[in-house]
């Protein structure tokens, strides 16, 4: 079993701990999901199909409207969300959502591409707060 | 984030609670994005529809809108985006009571707080254009992109509670636009083919937001040989914004930052991308559908100014819908007021197309809508529309107004 230590830009939200779920692909919560059934239902995703609810996301971006502003909050009180999302860049818009959610957000990591330094299936724990982010794998 | 005395006696509490829950929100988001302080603005604009806020985000406001009133009033002048209902039509769209009920609840309470029912995203044509160098809290990504790029102010891409946040302390935290040094080119295309309908200046967005492709690059754009209008820049921005959420563009010659492209960028440090014919062709041979059956045409995304609405009476005078297929043409109440008085909302409307007015077609639970009306097919001349709404089941095609007018007169896309 291997444990990586990733460090990060201080984020928003509370430690949380997950399983991974990573795409080089970007990320908008009204382009790409059915919030109701919890999947990413854009057929050009390439997460499509997948369910999001309770995982770790790892994404390249954010792009898209300002909606996803409210769409985190909205979806973290059904229950039907991610545990956190990690990004290599994000926008204001999500970081504004995952701070009006509570949600766990961050993003600007000092290893490199973080789509890269994390595999789908890897048991992921971040803590925004201290800006670190740990991955154990096998 | 260093706070004023106003400011830290608004964390206190001491302005009531929607004012600190306003100024801790925002500090949130400034030690985010290494915000130092907060910056005044002058105007803020809410994104405002129920779907995305949800019964959750309804509560919310509810919630904040029941405090005293000399502690939810916003400070500032503000407006609302698009909502999801036009109440004169909602059944004729089999849009549902729960849904329009959801959205009375959301506006009693934006009333409360004081922010002005606009329910537009051209606010930039119709209501209060800004001023060049004004420090402003707007939703709605197209809003915020025509905003920067065309008229020079300064604004992020606030989100509904950052919006708020906004209105109710006058302020918000300074970072991403707000600071001089972010709004200088990144990027640096060349158009080699030019843009001719409003579809194709879609595209030109669709394509540059593509390849920038982040919040925090700027592209300058060079080689256009036709001055855009309003309506040119509002698609080519809302698809720029859509594609690669970038919320700034300079054109070069036209846009007031970049009267030259040395003042934007350094020209030898930046080499240039071309932007040609077959780029433009790519773009539009994505979507399929010629010589299917469209369900639906859809004019929205932005809302059309008065002027497409002029366009569109035109194309559909003394013509028939095709008897499957529907049209629907989404616009501002300012608009669609200007378009009523002048006939025009009755000529578009006698072909037997639907004007809708303060919604927008994408925010107006569009998944639902397609369900209970048979709509997959999709036809439009607005790129944006067609980068949204793949992901509510529908299968969207883009080409512009005649062809979409033609389209839905012969039921096929033509």
């Amino acid at each position: 079993m291997a444990t990586i230590k990733l460090s990060c830009h201080v984020g928003v939200g509370p430690e949380v701990s997950g399983e991974a779920l990573v795409t080089d692909d970007n990320f908008s919560a009204r382009y790409d999901l059915d919030r109701i059934a919890g999947i990413f239902s854009r057929p050009q995703h390439k997460l499509a199909g997948q369910s999001y609810v309770d995982k770790i996301m790892v994404f390249n971006t954010a792009k898209g409207g300002v909606a996803s502003a409210w769409m985190l909050h909205e979806m973290k009180s059904r229950g039907v969300a991610p545990q956190a999302i990690l990004f290599n860049n994000v926008n204001p818009i999500l970081a504004q959502g995952a701070a009006l959610a509570d949600m766990a957000l961050c993003d600007r990591f000092d290893d490199g591409d973080v789509t890269q330094l994390i595999r789908t299936g890897d048991r992921v724990t971040v803590n925004p707060g201290a800006g670190l982010v740990i991955v154990t794998r096998g | 984030m260093k706070l004023n005395a106003e400011e830290q006696a608004m964390l206190n509490g001491e302005l009531g609670e929607p004012r600190r829950w306003a100024i801790e929100h925002m500090m949130r988001v400034g030690r985010f994005f290494d915000a130092p302080d907060f910056v005044e603005v002058t105007q803020a604009h809410i994104m405002a529809d129920t779907e995305s806020l949800g019964e959750a985000g309804v509560e919310f406001l509810e919630q904040m809108a029941a405090l005293p009133e000399s502690e939810r009033r916003v400070r500032i002048p503000m407006i609302t985006d698009p909502r999801g209902i036009d109440f004169c039509h909602y059944k004729r769209l089999r849009q549902t009571d729960a849904m329009a009920a959801l959205e009375q609840r959301a506006i009693d309470a934006f009333e409360a707080f004081g922010i002005m029912m606009t329910n537009t995203c051209i606010n930039y044509q119709t209501i209060m254009p800004p001023v060049r160098g004004e420090h402003l809290a707007f939703g709605d990504t197209g809003v915020v992109i025509y905003c920067n790029s065309v008229l020079g102010a300064y604004s992020n891409f606030e989100g509904g509670p950052s919006a708020l946040a906004a209105g109710l302390t006058g302020r918000t935290p300074r970072y991403g636009l707000h600071l001089d040094q972010n709004r200088r080119a990144t990027k640096r295309y060349r158009v080699s083919c030019q843009p001719k309908y409003l579809s194709d200046w879609g595209a030109l967005g669709g394509i540059v937001g593509a390849r920038a492709g982040s919040y925090w690059e700027v592209p300058v754009i060079e080689g256009i040989e036709s001055l855009p209008g309003s309506d040119e820049m509002k698609h080519m921005g809302a698809a720029m914004a859509s594609f690669g959420s970038v919320p700034l563009f300079h054109l070069v010659g036209v846009t007031p930052e970049a009267p030259t492209l040395e003042s934007v960028c350094d020209p030898d440090a930046l080499p240039a991308e071309t932007i040609g014919e077959a780029d433009f062709e790519a773009f539009f041979s994505r979507y399929g559908g010629k010589g299917e059956k469209v369900d639906v045409v859809v004019f929205s995304a932005p809302q059309l100014s008065l002027l497409e609405m002029q366009s569109l009476a035109e194309l559909l005078d003394g013509k028939k819908l095709h008897q499957d297929t529907d049209l629907l043409a989404v616009t501002s109440p300012v608009v669609a007021a200007d378009a009523r008085r002048m006939g025009l909302v009755e000529r578009i409307e006698s072909s037997g197309a639907l004007v809708l007015e303060g919604m927008c077609f994408y925010q107006s639970y569009a998944r639902e809508m397609g369900e209970a009306n048979g709509w997959k097919r999709l036809l439009t001349n607005s790129v944006k529309l067609t980068n949204i709404i793949g992901g509510y089941g529908y299968e969207p095609t883009l080409s512009n107004m005649e062809n979409c007018v033609a389209s839905a007169i012969a039921g096929e896309i033509v």
